[in-house]
């Protein structure tokens, strides 16, 4: 049997990974990927935390599907947005996003 | 008497018209309607007075005080509010008469004088909103209630003097005027204030007073600051310098404002505050008096050495707006009989005045009308070309003299004996004045009329009277014509009511106690004064009427210092630009503006710089790099994750 603590690193490796990615990338559909790295770390500790510490309930699972089911929404209008930057710069970039400064 | 809200609301209502809707109209539509709203107040004027004065007497002899409306406004405490209303009685329908007659005579020479004018419309709206102020000034049922409606005639007389506002020289009148009389209601508001505080009441009776303690000594000080008041607009020295300079307005509205009706406010006023005066401070009814004395004798003065025609009438305006006060303030009781005769004899002249006055005003519009000019040397020999205004001119001018059976000289003879009543003295001083009145007055006559027969042309002449007439300006250089009939028949009318309003029995209407008072002529003092003006006449006349005047020049090089003084009007307005300048503003006003806008100023501007220079500093934490906004955030929530913990 695997162990919750083999769940949990895997996840915290995903987890970190996200963050390091987010401030790393320089292409927003990097920085989108690592976003979703970071929410399906969360999704995995859902799951794993209701297997392991709660067998008889099921909140974990349905918390890990809202996720999923928001994760996808949210990945399509960002993909919109980033389309219409595209569109609007003709480049997706992020350094070259700060239109909205001082 | 319900009706008589209506003398109010008419004209206000044709301010509103040709106001807002003025520019839609043409000039011929914005003329009727005004006069034709003017000429129904003045019916309605008329019909209340004629109601008013043959309903029967009280039981002690007076005419009852109506108050159709008494609305309180504005409550300050218990006993003390400010009423809009509107009072009857016999004063306020005697000036009824004479404002919405002058005003109505004023609308419909306007037609003929204002003919093509720019404006037109708007100057027939600020007729009516003068019109509408003056009579509720005069109705009012409250001294608070009259200082409101006697602003409101400041701001139209304001308007109208400054109606050419693209002529500098009437801009800066009417800003004289607003500020001079402004200045003076200052006393007139802290005046009312004090009267309040004291005596519980705005009322002008003085049964209505109940006086706090020591309040009958503010009351003098209360009364004396109201007739500050009533000096600035009744152009009392020193606050008499308004007045000439407002002369650059039309000359109708100078016939109106300045000459019948607004200026003789502060005469109204005293009239008005009269039984307190006499009750509480006869002391300052004499200062009046002495004032007004002074100021009838030195307008006189001035006023035989001017050379504009209308500023020779401006000076006799404030000389005889002198002799009302005087009139006023010789009364030592509410008797007529002893000592209280001044008061008939001041609303007798005030009456008689407005007509005449309006009278010698329309007649020089109708002469500038003509010539286009105000210098009495461009004139000369008028009295070949303009019969009418001849004939009328020279019968206001022998009423202004004081020659029977004309208007003036009744109303002058009645304050000539009330001053021999009070002190030889003042009636001697006012008879020399009343000399002097007739003197420039021929001088003024004989110069338009007679002096120099053929009359310069108007190309020669600065033209300072603005007034574009394409109908008008090829023939009247050489040959000035008579005015239109629109023009005239106010004249005639005038005319005929200064012939005729000496035998109106004005003491029957109008006396100090109310009662009825048949006027007796003073014989020894009625046959001085019709000497000595025939005989000033007579030297006006050997002076002037000649072509050229040796003996004016003579004189005049005489007494050269005296003569340059007095063209200079004594130099009052030097005086004044001195105080103002030199003193108030070099040594007040300079080091406060320095103080504002260095320090005051400076405190606000160093706060404005030290924002600006921080958000200068700190403005590139706002980067626009989303990656850089989420580091600061993982930051903060790291740290407040270890705060937790910890």
């Amino acid at each position: 049997m695997i162990h919750m603590e083999y769940y949990l690193v895997v996840s915290t490796i995903m987890m970190f990974a996200g963050i390091y990615g987010f401030f790393t990338r320089h292409n927003t559909l990097g920085i989108l990927i690592c976003i979703e790295l970071m929410l399906n770390a969360t999704d995995i500790n859902f799951a794993v935390f209701n297997r392991f510490l709660y067998p008889n309930g099921f909140e974990g699972y349905f918390f890990a599907l809202f996720s999923i089911a928001i994760s996808a929404a949210e990945t399509a209008i960002a993909i919109a947005i980033m389309i219409n930057i595209y569109r609007n710069i003709r480049s997706i970039q992020v350094k070259q996003l700060d239109e909205m400064k001082y | 008497m319900e009706l008589t809200i209506l003398i109010l609301i008419l004209p206000f209502l044709s301010f509103l018209i040709l106001g807002l809707g003025g520019k839609w109209m043409s000039h011929r539509s914005a003329g009727i309607i005004g006069t034709i709203g003017l000429g129904l107040v003045t019916i309605l004027s008329y019909t209340t007075a004629w109601l008013y004065f043959t309903a029967p007497r009280l039981a002690d002899g007076t005419f009852a005080t109506l108050m159709p409306y008494d609305f309180r406004w504005l409550p300050f405490s218990e006993t003390l509010s400010f009423n809009l209303g509107i009072m009857l009685d016999p004063i306020s329908v005697m000036m009824l008469l004479v404002i919405s007659t002058v005003s109505l005579m004023v609308h419909v020479y306007s037609y003929g004088y204002m003919k093509g004018e720019q404006g037109f419309q708007r100057y027939y709206a600020y007729l009516s909103l003068f019109t509408m102020s003056m009579l509720g000034l005069v109705v009012a049922t409250n001294i608070f209630q009259m200082y409101l409606f006697w602003e409101l005639v400041g701001v139209s007389s304001y308007l109208l003097i400054g109606f050419y506002y693209t002529k500098p020289a009437a801009v800066a009148a009417s800003k004289k005027a607003f500020i001079v009389t402004r200045f003076a209601d200052l006393g007139f508001l802290i005046g009312i204030l004090i009267y309040g505080y004291y005596a519980g009441t705005f009322s002008f009776k003085p049964e209505t007073i109940a006086l706090l303690s020591g309040g009958a000594a503010m009351l003098p000080l209360a009364l004396g600051l109201m007739f500050i008041g009533g000096a600035g607009k009744s152009a009392m020295f020193p606050l008499h310098i308004w007045l000439p300079d407002a002369m650059e307005g039309p000359t109708p509205v100078s016939a109106l404002i300045h000459a019948a009706t607004m200026v003789v406010a502060g005469v109204y006023l005293v009239a008005r505050m009269f039984p307190l005066f006499i009750a509480y401070a006869p002391e300052v009814l004499h200062i009046i008096g002495y004032v007004g004395a002074f100021t009838a004798f030195f307008a006189a003065s001035i006023a035989c050495v001017q050379t504009d025609i209308k500023r020779v009438l401006a000076f006799s305006t404030i000389s005889q707006i002198g002799f009302m006060m005087v009139a006023l303030g010789v009364c030592t009781s509410m008797d007529p009989h002893h000592g209280g005769l001044g008061y008939m004899a001041s609303m007798f002249h005030l009456f008689t005045h407005a007509m005449f006055k309006a009278l010698l005003f329309l007649g020089a519009g109708s002469i500038i009308h003509a010539v286009h000019t105000n210098e009495m040397s461009a004139m000369g020999g008028l009295r070949k070309y303009m019969p009418i205004t001849h004939w009328t001119f020279l019968i206001a001018c022998l009423a202004i003299a004081g020659i029977p059976p004309f208007s003036g000289f009744f109303s002058k003879d009645e304050i000539l004996a009330a001053c021999f009543q009070f002190s030889p003295v003042m009636g001697w001083v006012m008879t020399v004045i009343a000399a002097m009145t007739a003197f420039y007055m021929f001088r003024l006559y004989y110069g338009i009329f007679w002096a120099g027969e053929t009359p310069v042309s108007s190309s020669t002449s600065d033209n300072s009277h603005a007034h574009p007439s394409p109908a008008e300006t090829s023939p009247c250089g050489k040959h000035p014509h008579e005015s239109p009939l629109v023009m005239t028949f106010p004249l005639l009318f005038l005319a005929a009511v200064t012939c005729v309003a000496g035998f109106i029995p004005f003491g029957h209407f109008i006396s100090s106690n109310g009662e009825a008072y048949t006027i007796h002529l003073d014989l020894s003092v009625a046959v001085t004064s019709v000497v000595i003006a025939i005989l000033s006449i007579a030297l006006a006349t050997f002076i002037y009427k000649g072509a050229s005047q040796p003996m004016a020049d003579a004189l005049a090089k005489r007494f050269k210092k005296l003569h340059r003084a007095a063209s200079h009007r004594f130099y009052i307005d030097e005086v004044y630009q001195y105080v103002t300048h030199k003193i108030i503003f070099g040594c007040i006003s300079r080091p406060i503006a320095w103080f504002d806008r260095h320090v005051v100023d400076g405190f606000f501007n160093f706060l404005a710089w030290g924002t600006h220079a921080t958000s200068e500093e700190i403005r590139g934490l706002q980067s626009g790099q989303v990656q850089q906004y989420v580091f600061v955030f993982l930051c903060g929530a790291l740290a407040l994750i270890l705060l937790l913990i910890l």
